[in-house]
């Protein structure tokens, strides 16, 4: 039976999947819960789904992380030619890496001195999860969703990101069937770094805009 | 609250790029086990071909505001889930209500009521 309490260790005290750990949830079964379980349970016994599918889904997404998107950047950065497949058709070119992006379509948007790219989506909460795993509390927000088309300098600004009045912003607005990614720029000093290392430098944040790439240590 | 309480023509709630609103909230949370599995549940029933994103989308949204600020976000889709569902005929009314009885009776908890005797 799979449990919920944190076993594998992730820096920064992070769960496998980026997000910080939550508290035990031993309290009182919801009726959210409980809705959960019946639907499950009836799905079963209907023949919709099997156990172990449902435990395969979780576990693919488990499994699945912003280091998935990482790596995907980071070969970007070493592989000219890569680089314009994934700017060309970034489905396919996650898929050349063994990431399946599903039906939807993935499109990569770069970074460059001039332009800084970031990505929302207004009407929901539609986010490359294929590539990052699931979406941190604040993508879904009411906060983030309304403000980023409206003032999106003040909300990089509030993760840190204060970006001089000559880059130009694009805010990249996701629907259901499209996502995007943002393909930061390669930090300074990191000529010879291998893609491995390079991967390390590329957070969730630098890949939804709401941050950059680290410096090399 | 938004400043554009007034919904225009073809304009709902959910619709909500531009509005203003106040900062960004920083907390975030690991997703806790049943969490996972109304995902994965979502994910599997499109699959199967039992219905679209746009199905799960559109009871979403019927929702209205106020389930989007008093409802967690795995429980808005547990519940679209679930309307999905009756709405296709996996099951009835009264089988989900006799599956609800039945769960419940198990224990207090979710790990109690995930144990079938």
């Amino acid at each position: 039976m799979p449990h919920d309490h944190p076993d594998h260790d992730a820096p920064d005290g992070l769960s496998p999947s980026g997000h910080p750990y939550r508290a035990d949830q031993d309290t009182d079964l919801t009726y959210w819960q409980t809705l959960e379980i019946a639907v499950r349970e009836l799905m079963i016994d209907k023949g919709v789904v099997t156990p172990a599918e449902v435990t395969a889904q979780v576990e693919a997404m488990d499994a699945r992380s912003p280091a998935d998107g990482a790596a995907v950047v980071a070969r970007a950065w070493t592989d000219a030619a890569f680089r314009a497949r994934l700017l060309s058709d970034g489905s396919a070119a996650c898929a050349e890496m063994g990431f399946d992006v599903g039906p939807m379509k993935l499109i990569a948007v770069e970074n460059t001195p001039e332009v800084h790219n970031v990505i929302v989506r207004t009407l929901c909460s539609c986010y490359p999860r294929n590539l990052l795993g699931l979406p941190p509390d604040w993508y879904k927000s009411r906060a983030y969703r309304s403000r980023t088309v409206r003032e999106p300098r003040a909300v990089l600004a509030e993760f840190g990101l204060v970006l001089p009045s000559s880059t130009t912003v694009r805010v990249h607005d996701s629907t259901a069937d499209m996502r995007y990614i943002v393909l930061p720029m390669r930090p300074d000093g990191t000529d010879g770094m291998t893609a491995q290392d390079l991967a390390k430098l590329v957070t969730r944040d630098a890949m939804i805009g709401v941050g950059v790439a680290r410096a090399p240590a | 609250m938004a400043d554009s309480d007034y919904l225009g023509p073809g304009r709902r709630w959910h619709d909500m790029g531009g509005d203003l609103a106040g900062p960004v909230p920083t907390a975030d949370h690991d997703f806790a086990l049943w969490e996972k599995r109304v995902d994965a549940l979502v994910i599997l029933s499109g699959l199967k071909g039992v219905f679209t994103v746009d199905g799960l989308r559109r009871v979403l949204e019927d929702m209205g505001p106020e389930a989007f600020e008093t409802m967690t976000y795995y429980e808005r889709w547990v519940a679209a889930l679930n309307q999905n569902h009756l709405e296709q005929g996996t099951y009835t009314v009264a089988e989900l209500a006799t599956k609800m009885a039945e769960v419940q009776a198990r224990g207090a908890t979710y790990g109690a009521a995930n144990h079938v005797p």
